[in-house]
């Protein structure tokens, strides 16, 4: 069972969060193209390593973003969206 | 094997306590305090299981987890589990116990036979053949003769073990002398530290071997021990098998108590690994025979116990350990013969024959052990103990993601530091000898070394399967897996300790291979002239040893087990008689009636005719509150919010950014800056989440804000022509247009009245807080016979809704299912601004002309759910599929919902109903079937 | 060498002397026809049919580890083509006729039993669905029904049925042709008949980058030295999106960890496939006598082969739900894979990026089922240079034109 830290709950067990979407993907807007679109909605990076990803404390309901390994599941930071 | 009881020896019986159990049908005698492994032996000569494969008869080999053969289906109080180990099954009185894959009993096994066929049944011989006419011709019978114990039918262990959680400063596992110098000198430093060890007591292999700390007997120093931890904020688990090791420093330990098991997870800040090691064997021909046992084992029994395993001992070794296991024997008044592999060797201890430069190589006998060929000559010997070195027990490590290194000086795969989070100390670190183990503990720790006058590290000739000897030799007892599979799968190719194992299954028994996987790693290396670290090393995968599945199942049952929703009146509307079912997690009244079919026609029928009131509590209910709310709501949702007068509703669908509808429902304005979002009830925490997301990622957060307020009001729907007039009866105003919504007060409550409807006729949702909701229900109740209503479930309402062509969201909708496959185009046509899955509604396939989109049928009987729509002429396809279908009492014909490709253009069209295997006749209609001009509302 | 009772008859009076490797073990030449990475299932079927259906050889497998030791080596083992969409049963349906003939096929015994597969249903509007696809399955020409809940029982009479019981069986789906194979003999037989026409398996190479061209693949990287080919198909599980990546290739598939769970052997008790839609476990009894126990993936997106407790709380508790009486039982072992699951849960399978270049992915949970069908339609590809039928729908195009196949969403059930 993972740890993760919420920025405004603190560390709690993994069961508590949902993973959203990949960070720094932000939504393309202004009718943009098929392919656009279908990568904004679809394709992702899923690096094998560091990631930076926008999570969900399900409790307290906020998304923050969590900086980890992919591969050896260390946390190493989380922060609010804003 | 000729076992026998010491009249004096034994620190874990007590005599004044005998006990009798019965093995295979046969009595055997022990005493408290005794596993059955120990009475077995001391209860005398006997073949107490059979193989796997070859159905071998077989003695006791080991003392814990790693014995590979005394398996048993053990019953106790009428109750059986089976595939026991009889190492770890402490014996009660009246205790049955029958041999596992062995029938009648293990002595007279019928199936013995089979090890007459070894030379044609070799690892993987299945794979070559049972081919021809199909594999299920032979499979029948194979499957028979598989598996070991035998379930129960009958016993259905209790959900009774609770999931525990806790933290410390340090927890050590193993309470061997490594794994106390470390806990002792860790709580000195007043470190909270947990120590937990698999065995019933503190000491590991001091509690045999005996030895002297600190100037005094090694039991002051485990009390010492003992003290400490508990001084310090410590705890003790003992019983208690630390089985996994998961991220983030995680451990997972299962605590056998005596009334039932607490299953712990436990994070310590840090974690010290002293799990000791499991003695190897040695690999003469016929080393599978009854009498061959690990050295360590037998001394273990012999000291607990005084269980002794022959009176004609050959202890064959290379070790050091064996010397004082030797002396423990020869005062036993056993003859005691020790041949040493090496050439120089420790002192003879005092009754003890010591030979040197001795290789083991045949064990002799039938059913049991009769003597051994060492070197050229034989001895004599009823019970021969093998030792060929140890293994550390680094599973914990290496399931953390820790490395192991061959160390060629202390022969063995010992952890590389800093590749887990834990530290490895003792044996489980190749570290032996009590001196050597007390100091790399307490250093471990942060402490000073404790004093014992055993200082020096155990030595032992490294001891290996030689892959040119002759004769049947065993690799994996439990698996059957020879020395000769192993040169078989080296000669196939099946060479990476991987497929080695896959291949012949070595290691993959019971005893997951504690005793196997490193002479088959051994074994692999020498046939094809690779060194151990270049062949590999096993993964360990947990758990550490076999943990009952209730255990890590937990309470996680029944009732427990995704706990339904339950509403504040259930116990009045069961007083009226409703029939309860499950309906997107909550449990709700389906009819009243105990016909439940008839119920529910009638409660439609009274809906049109009269007034009904369903219970409506779990329809969410998100306040959606401050100035950014109507932004957020216009980004969010499909159709426009912001324009929605106050004290006004609208119904309104969400998407998802796929453009799939997600859910939809009645948006509530009380007031300029409030919403009132009613989410379906099974999607309100998705709905919620789903807003929160533009809101803290698109929007200001502090200009609006998302309240679910679901679970504290009481919902109640009053419907059916007659709805005003039951209202007016209980004193509530109903001046409201269709679509209107009021905030008001009913005596000292807030009442809030919606009026909008999901059956079609004028209906109202009256919501109390939760404390009136009691008084609401009283209320409305004794006025109900007056008007001639009744209380209606939840199927009514959906035969209710269907007739009106409402949907209901994942049951006439699926995972493709857009707005405007629902004759809702008007946003996608209209809306210039960005909102949720805008862009997916201009796809190629959401424009495509073969869309899915709802329709009615009108049909001669009720379809089936679930049946397909299929053309009349032509290849038979799927079209689309029935997702309502009902008898309409109020229409008094049958009526049906249907997504249908291209639907929306074959109104009055003729169609097929395909439902398994035959087709009927439909025709396509509009979704609503009841008051089309909505006069009704 | 032939495998039969007579080789085996002949070996046992030879001592096993005569037994050659299953596959060779080659070492990269310098250039290919073809290449595949990833030497599980579906890579090595892929060789076995470009040599034998479309008479390539120069083709090399190249197996970072060791030959199905990913997903083909980690899952549960279960062979069906119970699916919603006609696209999905034309392709699993196809798998299951080839796993049908496979062990005659390859000369090597995989051990298919056929012995059905139940999912089970527990409230009408699950037995709407499950009626649902039962029907879907019966258009497609697949041998699926719905089944009520007194058959349903009798083919798992431990199942829980008791006042307690959180789901009661109210009937389901049956495919009687689902059912188990050995997992490790798909890839080792594959292995052995590809490798007999002349097919390159390396094992322990691992592809580092891919060498393109003028908008063509020319070779791979591989820690034994660059390898030239002009066709190369990626068939590697969740390390596919990172190779595709070398060559600006961006997937819509993320890895998350599935666990497996065996129990302690015990003699036969279950006879059937069984998914319970209530608990989302599954399981079937390996002919070892093992339960075999899957279910949910793990919540986390990983790239490490490993489970975490949550997961096996859920599964196993679920498990016990539907059996009580498995509570006497012991878990022997536990693993994880990684599975590479796609938006629409289907695979990905045909051309992206550079000219030569095909990927067979996004198998997630599903993969193993597929083997015999995505070996014939990679091989295919890759021969021909154009998609096959059957996995023309497949395409990666899919996600720009919104035409997903997905399962879940039509049909209600995760598979």
């Amino acid at each position: 069972m993972q740890t993760f830290p919420c920025p405004f709950c603190g560390p709690r067990d993994e069961t508590e969060f949902h993973f959203a979407v990949e960070a720094d993907h932000p939504r393309p807007e202004n009718t943009p193209s098929d392919v656009e679109w279908a990568a904004y909605l679809y394709t992702v990076d899923a690096p094998q390593g560091p990631a930076r990803e926008i999570w969900l404390h399900i409790p307290c309901g906020e998304y923050f973003v969590m900086s980890r390994n992919t591969r050896t599941r260390d946390v190493t930071g989380s922060e609010a969206l804003r | 094997m000729s076992g026998w009881r010491h009249p004096d020896l034994g620190t874990e019986i007590d005599r004044s306590k005998p006990l009798t159990a019965k093995v295979d049908w046969t009595k055997i005698h022990g005493f408290h305090g005794d596993t059955l492994a120990s009475a077995l032996l001391a209860s005398g000569p006997r073949t107490i299981a059979r193989s796997f494969k070859y159905h071998r008869p077989r003695g006791l080999y080991g003392m814990g987890a790693e014995e590979p053969n005394a398996l048993f289906d053990i019953t106790r109080d009428g109750t059986t589990i089976p595939n026991e180990r009889a190492t770890l099954t402490p014996l009660t009185d009246g205790l049955k116990a029958r041999a596992v894959n062995a029938s009648p009993t293990a002595e007279r096994d019928r199936a013995r036979w089979l090890d007459l066929l070894h030379r044609a049944i070799p690892a993987g011989f299945y794979y070559k053949t049972f081919m021809a006419g199909g594999w299920h011709l032979y499979e029948p019978r194979i499957r028979a003769m598989a598996g070991l114990g035998r379930l129960d039918p009958n016993t259905n262990p209790p959900a009774d073990t609770p999931a525990r959680s806790a933290t410390c400063d340090l927890l050590v596992i193993g309470a061997g002398p490594a794994g106390l110098a470390a806990a002792k000198a860790a709580a000195e430093q007043e470190r909270a530290v947990w120590l937990i060890e698999d065995g019933t007591s503190l000491g590991g292999a001091l509690r045999w071997r005996g030895g002297e700390i600190d100037g005094a007997d090694w039991t002051d120093f485990a009390r010492a021990t003992e003290t400490a931890i508990l001084n310090s904020d410590g705890r003790i688990l003992t019983n208690t098998t630390a089985w996994g090791a998961f991220d983030h420093s995680l451990i997972a330990a299962w605590q056998r108590g005596p009334d039932h098991d607490v299953h712990w997870r436990i994070r310590p800040a840090d974690t010290i690994l002293a799990t000791g090691a499991v003695e190897r064997p040695l690999w003469p021909a016929q080393n599978d025979l009854p009498g061959v046992m690990s050295a360590e084992a037998a001394h273990h029994y012999l000291t607990l116990y005084g269980a002794v395993a022959g009176r004609r001992i050959l202890i064959a070794t290379g070790s050091d350990a064996s010397y004082a296991t030797a002396a423990a024997f020869a005062a036993t008044g056993a003859k005691v013969t020790l041949a040493d592999a090496r050439d120089a060797t420790p002192a003879a201890p005092d009754g003890v024959r010591v030979l040197s430069r001795q290789t083991l190589r045949a064990v002799h006998g039938k059913t049991e052990t009769w003597g051994a060929t060492l070197n050229d000559q034989f001895h004599s010997a009823d019970a021969v103990l093998v030792s060929g070195g140890f293994t550390p027990s680094v599973h914990l490590h290496c399931q953390s993601g820790g490395k192991l290194d061959w160390n060629a000086e202390k022969d063995a795969l010992v952890p590389r530091p800093g590749t887990s989070h834990m530290k490895v100390i003792g044996a489980a670190n190749g570290t032996f000898g009590l001196g050597p183990a007390l100091a790399e503990g307490a250093t471990a720790a942060g402490g000073l070394a404790p004093d014992t006058p055993d200082g020096t590290n155990w030595r032992w000739h490294p001891a290996r399967p030689d892959i040119d000897a002759s004769g049947r030799i065993w690799i994996d007892l439990q698996n059957d897996v020879t020395l000769k599979d192993v040169k078989l799968a080296a000669r196939e190719g099946f060479t990476s300790v991987e497929h080695l194992k896959r291949y012949t299954t070595l290691g993959m028994a019971t005893d997951q291979g504690r005793t196997s996987n490193f002479p088959g790693l051994a074994a692999m290396a020498d046939a094809t002239r690779r060194s151990i670290p270049e062949t590999g090393t096993t993964t360990f995968r947990p758990p550490v040893r076999p943990v009952p599945l209730s255990v890590i199942a937990g309470r996680r049952r029944g009732d427990l087990f995704n706990p339904l929703k339950r509403l504040p009146l259930e116990d009045a509307h069961r007083a009226q008689g409703a029939v309860f079912r499950e309906y997107g997690g909550w449990l709700r009244p389906s009819a009243y009636g105990k016909d439940e079919a008839a119920a529910i026609q009638a409660e439609a029928e009274a809906a049109r005719d009269t007034v009904a009131i369903y219970d409506a509590s779990p329809l969410g209910k998100l306040d959606i509150i401050g100035p950014g709310a109507p932004a957020l709501l216009d980004f969010a949702f499909y159709n426009r919010l912001s324009t929605l007068k106050p004290g006004r509703a609208r119904y309104a669908f969400l998407l998802r950014e796929s453009g799939i509808v997600f859910d939809d429902g009645v948006v509530l304005r009380p007031s300029e800056n409030r919403f009132i979002v009613s989410a379906s009830s099974s999607h309100v925490d998705a709905v919620r989440l789903l807003l929160e997301d533009p809101r803290q990622g698109r929007f200001d957060p502090s200009q609006v804000a998302i309240h679910d307020v679901t679970q504290a009001w009481t919902t109640l729907t009053v419907t059916g022509p007659r709805a005003p007039e039951l209202l007016a009866a209980v004193g509530i105003d109903v001046d409201l247009p269709h679509m209107g919504v009021a905030e008001t007060t009913w005596g000292d409550a807030p009442l809030r009245i919606a009026r909008i409807s999901f059956t079609g006729d004028r209906s109202y949702e009256l919501s109390v807080p939760l404390r009136q909701g009691p008084t609401l229900h009283t209320r409305l109740d004794v006025a109900l016979g007056a008007v001639d209503g009744r209380w209606i479930g939840l199927e009514a309402v959906m035969i209710l809704r269907a007739e009106k062509g409402y949907i209901v969201i994942g049951k006439d909708t699926d995972g493709l299912t857009m707005p405007h496959d629902l004759g809702w185009g008007g946003p996608r046509d209209t809306r210039e601004d960005e909102y949720l899955g805008k862009s997916s509604l201009f796809t190629e396939a959401a424009m495509a002309a073969d869309r899915r989109q709802l329709v009615g049928l009108s049909t001669t009987n009720v379809v089936s759910t679930g049946a397909h729509l299929v053309p009349l002429d032509g290849p038979r396809r799927s079209l689309g599929f029935v997702t309502s279908s009902y008898q309409s009492p109020n229409l008094r014909r049958p009526i049906a919902l249907a997504l249908l490709e291209g639907g929306a253009a074959m109104q009055g069209a003729e169609i097929g109903v395909f439902h398994n295997g035959a087709v009927q006749r439909a025709r396509v209609t509009k979704a609503c079937a009841f008051d089309p001009e909505g006069e009704r509302l | 060498m032939k495998y039969s009772a007579v080789t085996l008859a002949r070996e046992a009076v030879r001592g096993q002397r005569g037994w050659r490797p299953a596959w060779v073990k080659a070492k990269p030449k310098d250039a290919y026809d073809a290449i595949i990475v990833g030497g599980g299932g579906h890579g090595l079927a892929t060789a076995y049919c470009l040599a034998k259906t479309h008479g390539l050889t120069r083709v090399a497998v190249l197996e970072k580890g060791w030959i199905g030791g990913g997903n083909t080596g980690r899952n549960t083992t279960v062979i069906r083509s119970n699916y919603f969409y006609p696209e999905s049963v034309a392709l699993y349906d196809l798998a299951l006729r080839l796993y049908e003939g496979l062990s005659k096929e390859l000369n090597y015994n995989i051990m298919l039993s056929q012995r059905g597969m139940l999912i089970a249903a527990h409230t009408p509007a699950q037995m709407e669905i499950c009626n649902r696809i039962a029907n879907a399955m019966q258009l497609n020409g697949v041998d699926g029904r719905l089944m009520e809940a007194e058959e349903a029982a009798a083919k798992v009479p431990l199942a829980n049925q008791g006042a307690q019981a959180r789901y009661k069986l109210m009937g389901g789906i049956w495919q009687g042709r689902a059912g188990v194979a050995r997992h490790d003999a798909v890839a080792w037989g594959y292995a052995r008949a590809a490798s007999a026409l002349g097919v390159d398996i390396i094992e322990g190479c691992e592809v580092s980058d891919i060498r393109v061209e003028a908008g063509r693949v020319t070779g791979v990287e591989t820690d034994l030295g660059p390898i030239r080919t002009n066709r190369l198909g990626l068939a590697a599980a969740g390390a596919t999106p990172g190779l595709a990546a070398k060559v600006g290739v961006r997937l819509p598939i993320h890895t998350y960890a599935l666990q497996a769970f065996v129990s302690e052997p015990i003699k036969p008790i279950l006879n059937t496939v069984l998914l319970y839609l209530g608990t989302g476990t599954y399981l079937s009894q390996s002919d070892k006598g093992e339960l075999v126990i899957g279910g949910g993936l793990d919540r986390v997106p990983t790239h490490g082969q490993k489970g975490n407790l949550p997961a096996q709380e859920e599964v196993l508790s679920g498990l016990l739900e539907m059996f009580p009486s498995f509570g006497q039982l012991k878990l022997l072992r536990q693993w994880g894979g990684v599975v590479d699951v796609v938006p629409d849960s289907s695979p990905i399978l045909g051309p992206a990026g550079p000219d030569g270049l095909y990927l067979n992915c996004g198998w997630g949970t599903g993969g193993f089922k597929a083997i015999p069908a995505g070996g014939t339609l990679l091989a295919h590809m890759l021969a021909t240079g154009a998609h096959h039928p059957i996995s023309k729908p497949f395409d990666l195009d899919r996600f720009r034109t919104g035409r997903l196949i997905d399962e879940a969403a039509g049909s209600g059930i995760a598979h």
